[in-house]
C-alpha cells in the first residue's frame, strides 16, 4: 500500500473515473495536473506523461537533453530502435520517453529467464478499447515494446547471466548497472495491421539494431543454486514473431498476446497502490471496461476463484457482474489455488497457439483458461503429431502422475523438435515445470 | 537410392549454376554446408511477395534455426532433390526445418535433411504443391529423428508428387486434417509410417512406393481433432516388405503399428483399396482396425468420436507373401494357434470391431460394411473385442461390394 489510504469499501466508480473529484491520486504524483480545470483531452495526455515526470526530469537533467517524443513510423523497418524514440540508454540508465508506459503481467511467458520491460505507447488522445477475453483493441499508431534483458553475472560481458530479480523500473527509468540488454521487440499497429519488428542491442549497449533474421547468442545461465548451464539465447526472426502473435492461424493477422484483461488485472508494479487496469482507465489509456476492477483484485491474494472469474463460455459472460473483468493468478503466489496458478501459467505460455483457432489447433489441445478440464485440456489425451515430444509417455496429462504426463516432458526437454513452447526458450523453466508437475500430482485418477 | 552430396560434386554444380541467371537467387554459397546462406534465404523468405519464385542454388546449406514462410503465392525452387540440400544437422531452435503458413504455395526440387523436428510443415493453406522434395534423416531410421518428413496439415487442394521421404520417426509423408488431396508418385522408405492420410476428406493415393517402413500406407482417423476423415482411395501403389521394427516414440499412435503392415486403415470411413501390389509384409498385408484396439485411452477421447472403420472396400489387389511373422504377442499367438508355426496370417486382418449402435437386426447396414472382394485373398476377424479368443476366417461373409468413390479432381489446375 502507498500513502493513499483508500477508505474501506470505497470503490465508487464515479470517484475513480473523475480524477479531479478525489484525493485518491495522491500516490500518482499527478496532483498538480489533476487540479488544472477543464482540458480533458490534454489532461489525459498529460497525466500519462506526468506520471513519470519525477524520474524523467532527474534523468533528463543528468543527460542534459530534453525528453524525446515517440515517433510512429507508418511503414518500413527503421534501422535502429532509437529511430522510434521510445527509450534511450545512456549514462547507465534506460529511460522511457514521455508517453511510453511500462506494464507487466500477472503471469508472464517464460523466455530463458530473461527479464522483460514491457511498454505501450498510444497516439496522442487515443485509447485502447476494452475486450473481455481477447487482447485489447488498440488504435492504429500504438506501439508495444518488450525489452529482454538479464542481470549480468560478471563485470565484463562474457555471456554469463543470472536468474534475476524483478525489474527495477521507477519513474520511467531503469538503472543498467549489472544489466545486459539483449533485444527489444516491437509490435507496431499500422493501418494494415500489427507488424513485428525485432531489434538486437549492440555491444556498446547504446542502441538496438534491426535484426529481421533473428540470431542465436551463446550464453551461460547461472541458476539460483549455482548450477551453470550453457545455452543459445535465440532471437526470433520476423516470421517467427508470427509463430506466436498470429494467434488465429486462419486470418494470420498479428495481435498482441499479453495485453489482455486477465493478464493486466493486477496491482500495478509501476504505480504504487493501484490496480494496473485502474491506472490505465484513470489515465485515459483504456475505455469501455464494463466495471472497474474490484478493490480486492488490486491486492492480489484473491485466493480461490481467480479463474472462475472467467466464465466457461465467453459468449455468456455477464458483463454487468461485479467480477466481470477476468483475472489470472500470479503463478508464484501460493495464496492462490494450485489450479489457478497452473492455468495461469499454461495460459501465458501455451494458449496463444493452443486455442480453438491458433496454430496448434491441429493438436486438439486447447489451453485457454476457461476450457473445462477434460481431453481438450490434455486429460488422458493421446498425442497426435508429437513425435519425440511424447517423451515415451502415453497421454498429455495422466492425473496424479506427472512423470507419465507428456506436458511435463515437453516443458522439461530442451530438444528443439520435442519441447514446448516450440520457440522462445533453450533452457527449461524448472520452477514452471515444478508447478505443473505439482498440479498434475494433486489430481485424482489416472487414465482408463 | 544413393544421394549425391559429396563436396566435389556440389562444387561442380555450384560452378555451373553460377553461370545461369536465376530470378531472386541469393549469394553463391561455398560447398559444402555453407552456413552463410542462412541469412540470405531467411531474408528472401521475409521479403517474399505473392508471385515470387525463390530459387535456391545447388549446394548444401546449413541452418541452425527453422525457416518460415508466411506469404501467400510463393514458390520455393531448388535445383533438384540431390543437388539443393538444406541441412539442419546443427539446428538449435525450431520445431521444423521449414514451416509454411500460407496458401498458393509450391516447393520443388530440393532436399531437407536432418531436422530436429518435422522437415517440412505446411500449417493451414490452400493450393499446396510439394513436388520432387526429399526429406531425409541421413543417420538412418532412428527414434530420435524428427516426426514427419512432408507434413501438410489443415490444408485444402493439395498435391504431393514425386517426393522421397526417408527415416521419419512418425510418417514420411503425412497429410492431416485436410481436404481434397492427391498423393502420387512418391517413395517412402525407412519411416515408421511410409505414407499416412489422417482425419482427411477426399484423398487419392496412387502410384506410390512404400517399402521398408514399419507400416506402408496408413489411412487413419484419430480422436479430438478438428475434423474426422473419410473418402480415401488407395490404388496402384506398391506396399512391399514394410517390415522395419517400429522405432516410433512410445505414446504416439504410430508406435502401435505392428512391424510388417502393408496398408492399415484405422477408424476411417469410406476407404477404397484396389489395384495395389501389397506383398511380403510380415504381420499382414492389409489391416482394418478400430481405435478401440489401438491402446488409446477411452477417458481421453471425445465422446462423439466414431472409432469404427466403416464403408471399407477392398478389391483387385495383388497380394502375397505376407503374415508369416506377425509383430506383437496377440497376433503371433493368433497366427500359431490358427495357422501353425509355419503358417501365415491371411492377407486381410480385421480386428472385429463394429459399432453396436448402428446394427440393424444384428447386421451392419450395407453402406457401412467392410467389403473384401479380392479373388482368393482371405480375411480373418481377429476377435479383438473378445481378447482375440475366437478369431475366424470371414472371407465369404465379407465378400460384398460398395459404391466406388469418384476420382479426386484438384481445383485451380493442380495436378492436371
Amino acid at each position: 500500500m502507498n500513502t493513499d489510504q483508500r477508505k474501506p469499501g470505497h470503490s465508487g466508480a464515479a470517484d475513480r473515473r473523475n480524477p479531479e473529484s478525489t484525493g485518491r491520486q495522491d500516490g500518482f504524483r499527478v496532483r498538480r495536473v489533476s487540479r488544472r480545470p477543464g482540458m480533458t483531452e490534454i489532461f489525459k495526455q498529460t497525466l500519462r506523461i506526468a506520471f513519470f515526470t519525477g524520474a524523467v526530469f532527474i534523468v533528463a537533467c543528468a543527460r542534459e537533453s530534453a525528453p524525446q517524443t515517440p515517433t510512429f513510423h507508418e511503414e518500413g523497418y527503421p534501422a535502429k530502435l532509437s529511430d522510434w524514440n521510445l527509450m534511450s540508454a545512456a549514462n547507465g540508465v534506460l529511460t522511457l520517453s514521455p508517453g511510453v508506459v511500462p506494464y507487466d503481467l500477472a503471469t508472464p511467458l517464460f523466455t530463458d529467464y530473461a527479464l522483460k520491460l514491457r511498454t505501450v505507447t498510444l497516439p496522442k488522445g487515443a485509447a485502447a478499447s476494452y475486450r473481455e477475453y481477447d487482447a485489447f483493441d488498440f488504435p492504429v499508431g500504438a506501439i508495444i515494446s518488450k525489452t529482454f534483458y538479464y542481470p549480468q553475472s560478471s563485470d565484463e560481458w562474457a555471456g554469463d547471466v543470472s536468474v534475476g530479480p524483478e525489474p527495477t523500473v521507477a519513474g520511467g527509468a531503469m538503472p543498467l548497472n549489472g544489466v545486459r540488454l539483449v533485444e527489444t521487440r516491437l509490435l507496431v499497429h499500422r493501418a494494415e495491421g500489427w507488424v513485428a519488428i525485432p531489434y538486437v542491442w549492440n555491444e556498446e549497449q547504446s542502441d538496438a539494431l534491426l535484426h529481421r533474421t533473428g540470431a542465436a547468442k551463446p550464453m551461460t545461465l547461472h541458476r539460483a543454486d549455482g548450477r551453470e548451464e550453457a545455452f543459445a539465447y535465440v532471437v526470433p526472426n520476423q516470421n517467427q514473431c508470427a509463430g506466436c502473435h498470429a494467434t488465429n492461424n486462419t486470418t494470420r493477422k498479428l495481435a498482441p498476446i499479453g495485453l489482455k484483461a486477465r493478464h493486466l488485472n493486477k496491482p500495478s508494479t509501476f504505480a504504487e497502490g493501484v490496480n494496473q487496469l485502474d491506472h490505465w482507465i484513470l489515465s485515459g489509456m483504456l475505455t469501455g471496461a464494463p466495471s472497474l476492477p474490484s478493490p480486492a483484485s488490486g491486492r492480489g491474494g484473491g485466493g480461490e476463484g481467480s479463474v472462475s472469474n472467467l466464465s466457461p463460455h465467453p459468449e455468456s459472460a455477464d458483463a454487468d457482474s461485479e467480477s466481470a473483468i477476468p483475472r489470472n493468478a500470479l503463478w508464484t503466489d501460493e495464496t492462490e489455488s494450485l489450479d489457478a496458478r497452473a492455468r495461469a501459467y499454461l495460459d501465458a505460455n501455451c494458449s496463444h497457439c493452443h486455442s480453438d483457432v491458433g496454430p496448434a489447433d491441429t493438436s486438439g489441445l486447447d489451453l485457454r483458461p476457461h476450457v473445462e478440464f477434460g481431453p481438450k485440456f490434455g486429460a488422458c489425451k493421446t498425442p497426435v503429431a508429437a513425435g519425440g515430444g511424447s517423451g515415451g509417455r502415453p497421454f498429455d496429462i495422466v492425473p496424479g502422475a506427472p512423470d507419465q504426463s507428456i506436458f511435463v516432458y515437453r516443458m522439461q526437454t530442451t530438444r528443439p523438435g520435442d519441447m514446448m513452447p516450440e520457440l522462445g526458450r533453450s533452457t527449461s523453466h524448472e520452477e514452471g515445470v515444478a508447478l505443473i508437475a505439482e498440479w498434475i500430482a494433486a489430481m485424482d485418477g489416472g487414465c482408463d | 537410392m544413393r544421394l549425391m552430396t559429396s563436396a566435389g560434386a556440389v562444387a561442380l554444380i555450384v560452378a555451373a549454376a553460377a553461370c545461369s541467371g536465376e530470378k531472386k537467387q541469393g549469394a553463391q554459397p561455398a560447398a559444402p554446408a555453407d552456413a552463410s546462406y542462412q541469412d540470405t534465404l531467411m531474408t528472401e523468405l521475409l521479403d517474399a511477395k505473392p508471385g515470387d519464385i525463390i530459387e535456391i542454388p545447388e549446394g548444401k546449406f546449413s541452418f541452425d534455426r527453422s525457416l518460415s514462410l508466411t506469404v501467400d503465392g510463393v514458390t520455393i525452387r531448388g535445383r533438384g532433390m540431390d543437388k539443393t540440400v538444406l541441412s539442419f544437422k546443427g539446428q538449435i531452435a525450431g520445431a521444423e526445418g521449414l514451416l509454411v503458413t500460407a496458401s498458393d504455395f509450391t516447393i520443388e526440387d530440393l532436399a531437407i535433411e536432418d531436422t530436429k523436428g518435422d522437415a517440412l510443415k505446411v500449417n493451414e493453406g490452400e493450393n499446396i504443391v510439394i513436388r520432387r522434395v526429399r526429406t531425409e534423416w541421413t543417420g538412418g531410421p532412428k527414434t530420435e529423428n524428427g516426426a514427419y518428413g512432408i507434413y501438410p496439415v489443415q490444408t485444402k487442394n493439395v498435391l504431393l508428387e514425386s517426393n522421397v521421404a526417408i527415416g521419419a520417426s512418425d510418417a514420411g509423408i503425412y497429410v492431416g486434417q485436410s481436404q481434397n488431396v492427391i498423393v502420387r508418385y512418391n517413395r517412402a522408405e525407412k519411416n515408421v509410417a511410409g505414407i499416412e492420410i489422417e482425419n482427411t476428406f477426399d484423398a487419392d493415393v496412387y502410384e506410390n512406393v512404400a517399402t521398408d517402413n514399419t507400416g506402408g500406407i496408413l489411412v487413419f482417423n484419430m480422436p479430438n481433432l478438428s475434423q474426422p476423415g473419410a473418402r480415401t482411395r488407395v490404388f496402384k501403389n506398391q506396399a512391399i516388405a514394410n517390415n522395419r521394427g517400429n522405432f516410433g516414440h512410445p505414446g504416439t499412435p504410430v508406435a502401435t503399428i505392428p512391424a510388417g503392415s502393408g496398408v492399415v486403415i484405422n477408424s476411417n470411413d469410406q476407404v477404397e483399396i484396389f489395384d495395389n501390389d501389397i506383398r511380403d509384409n510380415k504381420t499382414t498385408n492389409i489391416i482394418i482396425a478400430s481405435v478401440f484396439s489401438s491402446g488409446l485411452s477411452k477417458d481421453g477421447m471425445s465422446a462423439d468420436f466414431d472409432g469404427f472403420p466403416e464403408g471399407i472396400y477392398i478389391y483387385g489387389n495383388r497380394m502375397g507373401g505376407g503374415g508369416k511373422n506377425p509383430d506383437g504377442l496377440e497376433l503371433q499367438a493368433l497366427k500359431i494357434a490358427k495357422f501353425g508355426p509355419m503358417g501365415a496370417l491371411p492377407d486381410v486382418l480385421w480386428d472385429g470391431f463394429s459399432d453396436p449402435a448402428k446394427q440393424v437386426n444384428g447386421e451392419t447396414p450395407a453402406p457401412l460394411r467392410i467389403c473384401v472382394d479380392n479373388d482368393s485373398a482371405e480375411v480373418i476377424n481377429a476377435d479383438a473385442p473378445n481378447g482375440f479368443k475366437s478369431p475366424s476366417l470371414v472371407t465369404d461373409a465379407v465378400r460384398c461390394a460398395l459404391d466406388k468413390l469418384p476420382a479426386i479432381a484438384l481445383a485451380n489446375g493442380l495436378g492436371g
